[in-house]
């Protein structure tokens, strides 16, 4: 008998063809070098607000340390229907449409489970984030590609999207504002999306994450666009608006069956969100406005030093409308996004991620998130300018 | 109020040093239009004065300060404005409030050491006719002036990246 074992060979096969988020490289690579700047965060650079904090730390000391129900806190649930109909004008019901998870990351994960049966075309437009195309291939389905376009601003257009329509295509993901291209979708963009999921009777994902991260305009909540609600499956959380990303909290906004269906695979493999991120979660909706406002305004004004900078520089970056990231292009300086992000960082030690982590199409561009300190920004604005003179 | 007289403020209120060719960048405004729009709002008040916030203990500069709750009786078409004026005129006066509740006035006043203040309010400002009561706190430390804490604050740590 041989008792040795390969512990690889008890791997699921799946796992073979899902790498490590391309971003992991760029952490290891970065962590042992000093000094470095790094534009390649995800996440605002605030500390939560303290009466947030203040919130969950309150909540700790009056014992609040239990479970919840597995929708998450009915008193949190009444807080976001009510801000949807505020702030969208579209209803749901606390008790059958409303879902909160541990973060978009885990809602996104069970939305696709719950609606994806093996061989399940689902279309991700890309540049995308990271994490759509192996959430669909856990699923068991079939990730299917759409590039958005650096001339449309990279927005989805109909036209694109209905091209990659089969007889199986049973979803559509969509995230705007966008991470990693910053890009927006309003009103009559979305409309036109719309259209063709009508038509051709599929559902329609969208991760909107980043909303309350939209410069000049309202953003857009894709139920709101008639007809829409009933094959929608909203996604939205407090890490971004509210800078909880340490939290984990999320809800998800869909049609009672499937919030019914989202809601047995999450009370399986989370039983409930943390009774304290949702605590806080509810502090946040009904006292956070101002400093959320006042956080938008300061991303809003990086935005506008990271992109002038840029194009000065000679990385012709567009002007992306929302998030916290500028998409600028890489391909006059002849180098492929990876050089780029791997010269500038041992050169430089500027932080970047090179736009061909979040897919193919992102090859020539790469994601410098300006959620960081304006001197920090000047600051990797000088080193770039000193690489590009190097070329 | 407009976004961008929003913007050109808080701009100015996080760093009074900012130049206008910054404020430019960072609102996507023409120089010119950052540079009117400031000139109008210092000359209509809104913007007061640029000043730095010192930490004078740190300097080795010690000084002391007090806050002093007063209690004064108004005089027939005199009303507040009229004490307020004879109290900000003292440079030892840093600032003077208006408050409601059990005590009329709020000074904040600053001299070398104790003694010295202590005899200020004595000799200065109970002696004025109106003022009928005064009682006078002494600043131990000042942990937060202006909305700036004046601690060294441990730095929270983001990861390099993240997705």
């Amino acid at each position: 008998m041989n008792d040795r074992c390969d512990p690889e060979r008890f791997v699921a096969d799946v796992m073979t063809k899902v790498p490590p988020s391309g971003i992991r490289k760029y952490f290891d690579l970065a962590s042992g070098i000093e000094g470095v700047i790094s534009l390649g965060v995800g996440e605002p650079d605030f500390v939560t607000p303290w009466h947030i904090r203040e919130a969950c730390i309150h909540s700790l000391e009056s014992g609040k340390t239990s479970y919840t129900s597995n929708f998450g806190l009915l008193e949190l649930r009444e807080e976001i229907a009510k801000l949807y109909s505020q702030e969208h004008c579209v209803h749901y019901d606390p008790a059958s449409e409303i879902l909160v998870m541990s973060g978009v990351s885990e809602a996104l994960d069970v939305a696709i489970r719950a609606i994806t049966n093996p061989g399940d075309e689902i279309i991700v437009p890309q540049p995308a984030y990271v994490a759509y195309v192996p959430s669909v291939m856990f699923a068991g389905g079939v990730p299917v590609p759409v590039i958005t376009h650096l001339e449309n601003n990279f927005k989805l257009t109909a036209e694109d999207l209905e091209k990659a329509i089969t007889p199986r295509t049973k979803a559509l993901i969509i995230n705007y504002p966008n991470n990693p291209t910053g890009a927006t979708m309003d009103r009559k963009d979305l409309e036109a999306i719309a259209k063709v999921a009508s038509e051709h009777d599929i559902m329609v994902i969208s991760d909107e994450v980043y909303e309350c991260l939209t410069y000049n305009g309202k953003h857009t909540c894709f139920s709101s666009i008639e007809g829409m609600k009933d094959r929608t499956i909203l996604l939205n959380g407090f890490s971004k608006a509210y800078a909880m990303t340490g939290f984990r909290l999320a809800y998800a906004l869909a049609p009672s069956p499937i919030i019914n269906a989202m809601m047995r695979i999450h009370q399986y493999c989370m039983l409930c969100a943390p009774i304290t991120a949702q605590v806080g979660a509810i502090e946040a909706l009904r006292n956070g406005n101002e400093e959320m406002q006042r956080m938008i305004r300061d991303y809003d004004r990086r935005r506008h030093l990271i992109i002038s900078g840029l194009n000065r520089i000679g990385l012709e970056c567009y002007e992306p409308k929302g998030a916290f990231y500028a998409f600028p292009s890489v391909k006059n300086t002849g180098l492929t996004s990876e050089e780029f992000a791997e010269r500038l960082l041992h050169e430089q030690k500027v932080v970047t991620i090179p736009g061909d982590v979040f897919g193919p199409a992102g090859e020539g561009f790469l994601r410098c998130s300006y959620a960081t300190s304006k001197e920090q920004i000047v600051e990797a604005l000088d080193r770039m300018k000193r690489f590009v003179g190097t070329l | 109020m407009d976004i961008e007289t929003r913007h050109i403020l808080e701009c100015l209120e996080q760093d009074a040093r900012v130049t206008h060719e910054e404020i430019a960048t960072l609102t996507g405004l023409p120089v010119e239009d950052v540079s009117k729009r400031i000139k109008e709002l210092e000359d209509i008040g809104v913007i007061r004065k640029y000043r730095a916030i010192v930490d004078w203990d740190l300097a080795g500069d010690e000084h002391v300060y007090a806050i002093i709750e007063l209690k004064v009786t108004l005089e027939r078409n005199l009303g507040y404005q009229a004490i307020a004026e004879r109290l900000y005129k003292f440079p030892e006066v840093r600032s003077v409030r208006l408050l409601s509740g059990q005590y009329d006035l709020s000074l904040t006043v600053m001299g070398k050491t104790m003694k010295e203040v202590a005899f200020f309010v004595a000799e200065k400002i109970s002696t004025i006719e109106q003022v009928q009561h005064t009682t006078t706190h002494f600043v131990l430390k000042t942990y937060k002036e202006d909305g700036v804490i004046l601690q060294e604050q441990e730095e929270t740590s983001r990861l390099v990246v993240t997705p």
